[in-house]
């Protein structure tokens, strides 16, 4: 599904190279996750999969489905099936969350040559998947992630993955700042998306909610690179150990 | 005292252009008002409240010209149950316009007035103009006084069932039109009224609004999408105790618009909002000069102006809350806000308080910048295309203008036209 490829990636506005040669391959139906420590570059890799501007990338690849992602727009992204849950999702006044979720969805639809949903279909779909996240119609109302908790924001987040149906989601950081109870919502959202034909690359620093998501594969990230990888025993040595002895292991 | 000579022959030059409708008992009123344009003379840019606008082509006797565009485009209300008063080039037609009976409301044309020697406003009528020549001049309101060829008086007696639309035709492109409205509204009693449509070339444009305690007046203005417009009008609103006027424009296009308001609150308790949404391209600039002014208890007045800038395109915002001595429990809230969508568009803003009174809440922002790029990149990294992302953080900026018309069906046609305008600049 996703495959990254040696992939260096800089600053735009200086001189600073942040990843340093990713290698990652997640093939459909399976669920990666990314642990790593703080700075390491796991957010970075996130919004260069997603098209943000600001970074450059000075060697590499990384395809999705066979389709070279990099050149492409973040809506192109979007299009073919990339999703990213951000890590600080972003308030928009002024947007309410409704009209936003149907844009997007209808946009994608379109730029997919599919039919646009009618607003009375949208909404029930809606209405029904926000509801499994306990997203009141209230929240759905206001312009988009103002206002709400930073639980609340993650939730928004999961329900816009749900809406797009993605074939890669990506998910950084989606458990801080979530209690016992939202984090268990948050899981058993992406559970449901669990298929086939669809990957995950789940970046997180707690076991916790791994316990939930049971991952196929998971890599330490370290200083711009993937410097171990394993199954989900290497994610409760992690939670045990911290990552000196990993790092240590590969210096 | 004698004027500057430049300033001197402007204002000869235009007043000779000019002659006055006689008769009736307007006359004395636009006799007066003559009086203070001779006196203070028509503004030039070397008046410090012409600082950002320059008013020659405002002041010149010969309007410069200005196409008429066809927009193709059904008149902005014309979806609406209302009454429909219609001016073309500034005359008033009666072919194209609706009878004007409608219960709650009298709606008179200001040219029979010529044959009237009583009518209430008489009191209204350049008096609410006069009252706001200070602390500030405003020359061209006076000049409006004097020479207005037409208008409609409206006395608001109960509560009208449709909306009063004065509707405006652009049919010449060289027509200067000046229209004087007057509008009474009476205790208890409540109206809107719309405005909308190019109204001539140069068009200038007077409403002196009484409400009388417990009166409310909603006003919506849209001044039309030709391009090469220029715009002077004058709000002058006398507010009594417990009313409520609240007004929105919408400016697209036009090269030049200077939209004044001049607001007074004399009875306690009373509210008024200005509200203003403008989009402009080029050869365009736009000026909300707004004057408020309480002098009464726990009056709560509201000015939120927005304006979208691209190409070159200029904004200018003056606005003013002044509280006077014994004005306690003012609220007064006032924000203007650009949105430059390029380098080259500028905007342009002079907030000012002016406070007498110790327990007053006031406060004020004024801010100019570009899209939010975090929020344009995660509309995007949901799909949505960037001409389209691009729209709706514009629109969304634009939002906390509209949102302060009350009237959710108005403020949806509001922000059909400037999705509209929008979309076809993509
Ligand atoms: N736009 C930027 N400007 C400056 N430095 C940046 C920028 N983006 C990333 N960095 C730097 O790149 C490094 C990697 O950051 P990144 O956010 O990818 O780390 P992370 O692994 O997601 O960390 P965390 O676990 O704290 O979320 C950090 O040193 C960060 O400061
Ligand atoms: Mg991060």
């Amino acid at each position: 599904m996703l495959e990254i490829k040696n992939l260096h990636v800089k600053l735009e506005e200086e001189d600073k190279q942040i990843l340093k040669g990713v290698n990652l391959t997640v093939e459909a139906g399976k669920v990666h996750a990314i642990m790593g420590p703080n700075g390491s570059g796991k957010s970075t890799l996130s919004y260069v999969l997603a098209g943000k501007d600001g970074y450059e990338v000075t060697e590499g690849s990384a395809t999705l489905a066979g389709e070279e992602l990099l050149e492409l727009e973040p809506e192109e992204r979007a299009a073919l099936g990339v999703f990213l849950a951000f890590q600080y999702p972003v308030e928009i006044p002024g947007v309410g969350n409704m009209t936003f979720l149907r844009t997007a969805v209808n946009a994608q639809r379109k730029a997919r040559g599919e039919e646009e949903l009618s607003a009375s279909d949208f909404l029930k779909v809606v209405r029904e998947k926000a509801k499994t996240l306990k997203i009141d119609a209230d929240m759905l109302k206001r312009p988009v992630n103002v206002g709400f908790s930073g639980g609340e924001k993650k939730r928004n987040e999961i329900l816009q993955m749900a809406m797009l149906e993605p074939k890669m989601c990506i998910l950084d950081e989606t458990d801080s700042g979530l209690d016992v109870d939202a984090m268990k919502l948050v899981a058993d959202g992406v559970n449901a998306l669990r298929d086939e034909g669809r990957g995950f690359l789940v970046i997180t620093h707690y076991q916790r909610l791994l316990d939930h998501i049971k991952p196929d594969v998971v890599h330490i990230m370290a200083d711009g690179r993937i410097i171990k990888t394993g199954g989900p025993e290497l994610a409760l040595e992690v939670e045990n150990n911290g990552y000196a002895d990993i790092l240590a292991e590969v210096a | 005292m004698a004027l500057p000579e430049l300033k001197q022959s402007t204002t000869e030059a235009r007043l000779a252009s000019l002659s006055m409708p006689a008769g009736g008992c307007l006359e004395a009123a636009r006799r007066a008002a003559i009086s203070r344009v001779q006196a203070t003379g028509l503004p030039d840019r070397r008046d410090e409240y012409w600082k950002y606008t320059r008013p020659d082509t405002l002041t010149v006797a010969e309007a410069p010209k200005a196409a008429v565009f066809d927009s193709g485009e059904e008149p902005m209300f014309d979806a609406f149950d209302r009454i429909k008063i219609v001016f073309v080039d500034g005359v008033f037609d009666a072919a194209a316009s609706d009878d004007l009976a409608l219960e709650g409301v009298s709606i008179e044309r200001l040219a029979d007035l010529a044959g009237k020697d009583i009518h209430w406003s008489k009191d209204i009528y350049g008096v609410l103009e006069a009252r706001g020549q200070s602390p500030v001049e405003r020359p061209l309101a006076a000049l409006n006084t004097g020479y207005a060829t037409d208008g409609v008086v409206i006395h608001v007696t109960g509560r009208p069932s449709k909306p009063i639309n004065l509707v405006y035709r652009h049919q010449s492109d060289s027509s200067d039109a000046m229209l004087h409205h007057v509008v009474k509204v009476d205790s208890g009693a409540e109206a809107t009224i719309l405005e909308n449509g190019p109204a001539a070339s140069r068009f200038s444009h007077v409403m002196e609004i009484d409400i009388a305690d417990t009166g409310t007046l909603h006003l919506v203005r849209a001044q039309g999408r030709d391009h090469e417009l220029r715009n002077a009008t004058h709000l002058f609103a006398r507010l009594g105790r417990e009313s409520v006027f609240k007004s929105f424009t919408l400016t697209v296009n036009g090269v030049l618009t200077r939209n004044e308001a001049v607001i007074e609150f004399l009875g306690d308790d009373a509210v008024a909002h200005v509200a203003g949404a403008c989009v402009g391209d080029g050869d365009f600039h736009h000026d909300d000069t707004v004057f408020v002014t309480h002098d009464a208890v726990n009056c709560e007045s509201r000015q939120v102006f927005k304006k979208v800038l691209r190409n070159g395109a200029t904004g200018v915002f003056q606005g003013k809350i002044l509280v006077k001595e014994g004005a306690q429990k003012t609220d007064g809230y006032q924000i203007s806000q650009s949105l430059l969508l390029d380098d080259d568009s500028q905007f342009l803003a002079k907030p000012e308080l002016e406070i007498y009174a110790d327990d007053v809440a006031c406060s004020h922002g004024s801010t100019s910048g570009a899209i939010d790029e975090d929020g344009l990149f995660y509309l995007r990294s949901r799909g949505v295309p960037e001409a389209e992302a691009t729209d709706l953080m514009t629109l969304a900026f634009l939002a906390e203008a509209v949102e302060e018309i009350d009237s959710d069906d108005i403020a949806a046609s509001i922000n059909d036209r400037l999705y509209g305008w929008l979309a076809r600049r993509r």
